[in-house]
């Protein structure tokens, strides 16, 4: 059942109004001592509503990371901090950041100075550490909300600790701002981010259709709203758009994947320095990644948000994300992300920069072997740092890889 | 110097050290808690009626560990859980596992998947130890701790003998600092080894037995006649490591051989697991939990921006260091993090330092033995 669909028709629309939307957002950041906003430097798993609230600007390094290595300047900025004394194996979003503070490089001439910075370390240890750094580069205050690791529940003294900082983290910036908090529009924020969240997650699920509309690597592009714009108009009506346009693709038959045959999911955070390249390679072998536990991270503690009682739901909410949970946690939502998206195999990224996602992903693979029955391939790679890519050797795996997939046939999938 | 024979009240040490499965095995009176870090609760374990013993890799091959670990993981990690796979820690009544860095997270979720052993323990510490609402969580976090002891244990701990614990921990934690700082005072009286066995050697044995093992070497160099020592300290120079773990006695070797004493430490393997005592007038759990708190944080812990540095050049200063060496272990983030500040605070103190990056589990030091000259004649 092949259509030939226009080149051309293939293309997301949407993606052009949200380049427009992050450049008007990083235009605002870079200018914002100009008309005296206050940039608040915070961790992709970190609570921005209350910045959002206090009209602080957000700025996210690990979204800075993300396009550092889609503009291949990786391994320049982690050279530039391993002439510092950092060493190589540590994380690149955190590396590139540190040089770049220095050598004020990167695709945007680096980032606007930060006037406070917020490390939730919801995500890993290494933001600790790396907030610390630049809390003393910047000589700025630094707030950590410490969101304890929940690796078999979420204790009642785990939530009296995150409640209590959450109060904290208000006062924190209420000294920085000199400013009171709005309570009614830190409610109005709340209820814009997890309608967001919402939304997001709507755009996600889109690609349960078969053929799929978009692709995991169409998701870390579209990412970047949800975690720099989570609790904002602007988000919610991008999102919106976004459905809208997938619709309309399901309801055209239009696929992000020329004659979809097989669906993929994919772990961990994305090569991003080879992204076209990757997706060309499955694409290829008409195999789509339809969906990934990374980019479904921003809407996975859904459950958890009372949006009438916004600040308090949140300690639990951003306490129980995807990477700050057991790792056989991890894998059953990995095992119920393959039934719902129906998918033909698993492809894991063992990211070197990213310690906390990728130990553990050896026994997740086996539990997903054996309860779902499907193929996994595991990936050597690093999100951002190209030293420690081999594309031939990573050619010949996806090549293999898809050949089992192939032999398995279209019915060989966890969702059956 | 190297061609002292330790003295004999070293001699259990020593046992221990060379053999520590050999020794969890001959605890048979006791059930063997396995713990990681400096920040496991001991006092707890102890008072519980469980005989704590640290965990260190025991450098064999690894093979079974590679199927649940990448290439890019430090080798404590990755050495503890190999012997465990092997059943070279079957020994173990069970083990706990206190949250310090990534890697030890996803090492207690391995572990605890594994279920090798009937009693497992995650104790859950805050990341930060210096606010009140931590402090005040950390003590939640011991509290609830104690109730998985004796829910495993079918007993209550009673105040008391939390009270004697937490007492017999201090005579350790104090005469080891005292050992110390004899060795500091006086470079020639222990060598650099003796120091290594000391430390760990009262982390694997019976606590009691160390507590008076260790109080018999203190008289012991109380009783030797300084003077000789003196004599011997002439021309020595004088270093500080720090780190996480440094498990590995050649490199104690290295430094004696080349004619350096380590006088002091800021390791997890060192100074970080006995300094500083428990108040024994306070409620036990409280006075534990203000230990933590007071105590030189491990870098996978918040205690200001320029704590670690601060500490580590008042320990070089006081204790008149030539040099400090970081024992550094590759892919630890924790320490890789802290490294450059630390060693600009150093070079702003005009305190020289070198950085050694490695394995835990690499026997050979030949490659590092010309950098560590070179070092040392140089400071
Ligand atoms: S990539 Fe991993 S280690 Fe780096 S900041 Fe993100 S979660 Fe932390
Ligand atoms: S050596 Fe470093 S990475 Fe390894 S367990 Fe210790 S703190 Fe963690």
């Amino acid at each position: 059942m092949t259509r030939t669909i226009d080149k051309e028709n293939t293309k997301i629309a949407a993606a052009k109004k949200m380049r427009d939307i992050m450049t008007t957002y990083y235009l605002d950041a870079l200018s914002a001592s100009e008309n005296n906003r206050q940039v608040a430097w915070i961790t992709s798993g970190g609570p921005v509503e209350p910045l959002v609230a206090m009209d602080i600007i957000p700025v996210y390094p690990e979204n800075h990371g993300a396009m550092i290595g889609s503009a291949k300047m990786g391994e320049d900025l982690c050279s530039k901090a391993e002439e510092m004394g950092y060493s190589t194996d540590l994380c690149a979003y955190a590396r590139a950041d540190i040089g770049c503070s220095v050598a004020k490089g990167g695709p945007i001439g680096g980032l606007p100075k930060p006037d406070m910075l917020i490390c939730c370390n919801n995500i890993c240890g290494t933001v600790l550490k790396w907030y610390e750094v630049q809390a003393r580069y910047y000589g700025v205050p630094l707030f950590i909300l410490d969101t304890p690791v929940c690796h078999t529940g979420f204790f009642p003294e785990t939530a009296a600790y995150v409640k209590a900082q959450i109060t904290e983290y208000i006062g924190f910036l209420e000294t920085a701002t000199r400013r009171k908090m709005d309570m009614d529009r830190m409610n109005q924020v709340g209820h814009l981010s997890l309608e967001g969240q919402k939304l997001w997650q709507q755009v996600l699920r889109t690609t349960a259709h078969k053929p799929s509309p978009m692709s995991a690597f169409d998701a870390f592009f579209f990412l970047a709203l949800i975690v720099t714009l989570r609790g904002t108009t602007t988000a919610v009506d991008f999102y919106r758009e976004l459905i809208a346009e997938m619709n309309d693709r399901i309801a055209k038959g239009i696929s992000v994947v020329p004659d979809e045959q097989y669906r993929l999911l994919w772990d961990n955070l994305p090569v991003w320095h080879r992204l076209k390249w990757l997706s060309k390679k499955f694409s290829n072998h008409r195999a789509c990644l339809v969906a990934d536990t990374y980019t479904s991270a921003w809407c996975g503690a859904i459950q958890y948000i009372d949006p009438d009682n916004f600040l308090d739901s949140i300690a639990q909410a951003y306490t129980r994300i995807y990477l700050n949970i057991g790792i056989d946690q991890m894998a059953d939502q990995v095992l119920d992300m393959i039934q719902f998206y129906d998918v033909n195999g698993l492809v894991m990224h063992s990211n070197r920069s990213c310690k906390p996602y990728s130990f553990g992903q050896m026994d997740i693979m086996r539990i997903v072997q054996k309860k779902a029955g499907i193929p996994v391939l595991m990936l050597e790679a690093d999100m951002v740092d190209p030293r420690s890519f081999s594309e031939s050797q990573m050619e010949t795996r996806i090549d293999a890889f898809m050949e089992i997939i192939l032999q398995r046939g279209a019915t060989g999938r966890g969702g059956q | 110097m190297k061609e002292l024979a330790p003295m004999k009240e070293l001699m259990p040490f020593y046992q221990a050290v060379d053999n520590p499965a050999a020794l969890g095995r001959s605890i048979t009176h006791k059930k063997v808690i396995g713990t990681l870090c400096s920040y496991a609760p001991e006092e707890l374990i102890y008072a519980a009626g469980f005989h704590p013993m640290r965990l260190f890799a025991s450098k064999k091959e690894i093979h079974l560990a590679h199927n649940h670990l990448q290439t890019y993981c430090c080798s404590v990690v990755r050495g503890v859980l190999e012997d465990s796979l092997s059943g070279h820690l079957d020994f173990l009544h069970g083990a706990v596992f206190p949250h310090t860095c990534d890697s030890m997270q996803r090492l207690s979720d391995i572990w605890r998947l594994k279920g090798r052993y009937p009693f497992f323990a995650d104790v859950i510490l805050p990341a930060k130890m210096n606010t009140p609402s931590a402090n005040a969580y950390m003590a939640a976090v011991l509290t609830r701790f104690k109730t998985d002891l004796e829910a495993d244990a079918g007993i209550t701990i009673t105040q008391q003998a939390l009270a004697d614990a937490v007492h017999l921990y201090n005579r350790i934690r104090s005469t080891l600092s005292s050992i110390y700082a004899h060795k500091s005072k006086y470079p020639a009286s222990l060598t650099n080894r003796d120091i290594h066995a000391l430390v760990k050697g009262s982390m694997l044995m019976d606590r009691q037995q160390a507590a008076d093992l260790l109080d018999k070497v203190v008289r012991r160099l109380a009783s030797a006649d300084p003077a000789a020592d003196h004599a011997r300290t002439w021309g020595t120079k004088r270093l500080i490591l720090s780190g996480s773990v440094c498990d590995m006695p050649a490199l104690y070797d290295l430094f004696q051989d080349t004619g350096a004493a380590v006088v002091g430490d800021d390791l997890c393997t060192g100074s970080r697991w006995f300094e500083g005592l428990t108040d024994e007038d306070d409620e036990p759990i409280a006075a534990i939990t203000r230990r933590y708190a007071r105590r030189m944080v491990c870098p996978a812990k918040h205690q200001g921006l320029h704590t670690r540095a601060a500490h580590l050049v008042e320990k070089a200063q006081s204790l008149k260091a030539d040099g400090v060496v970081f024992v550094l272990l590759k892919f630890c983030d924790p320490h890789a993090f802290d490294y450059p500040y630390i060693k600009a605070f150093l070079d702003d103190a005009g305190i020289r330092s070198l950085v050694l990056e490695l394995d835990d589990s690499q026997d050979s030091l030949g490659q590092l033995a010309t950098r560590i000259e070179t070092f040392i004649h140089m400071i």
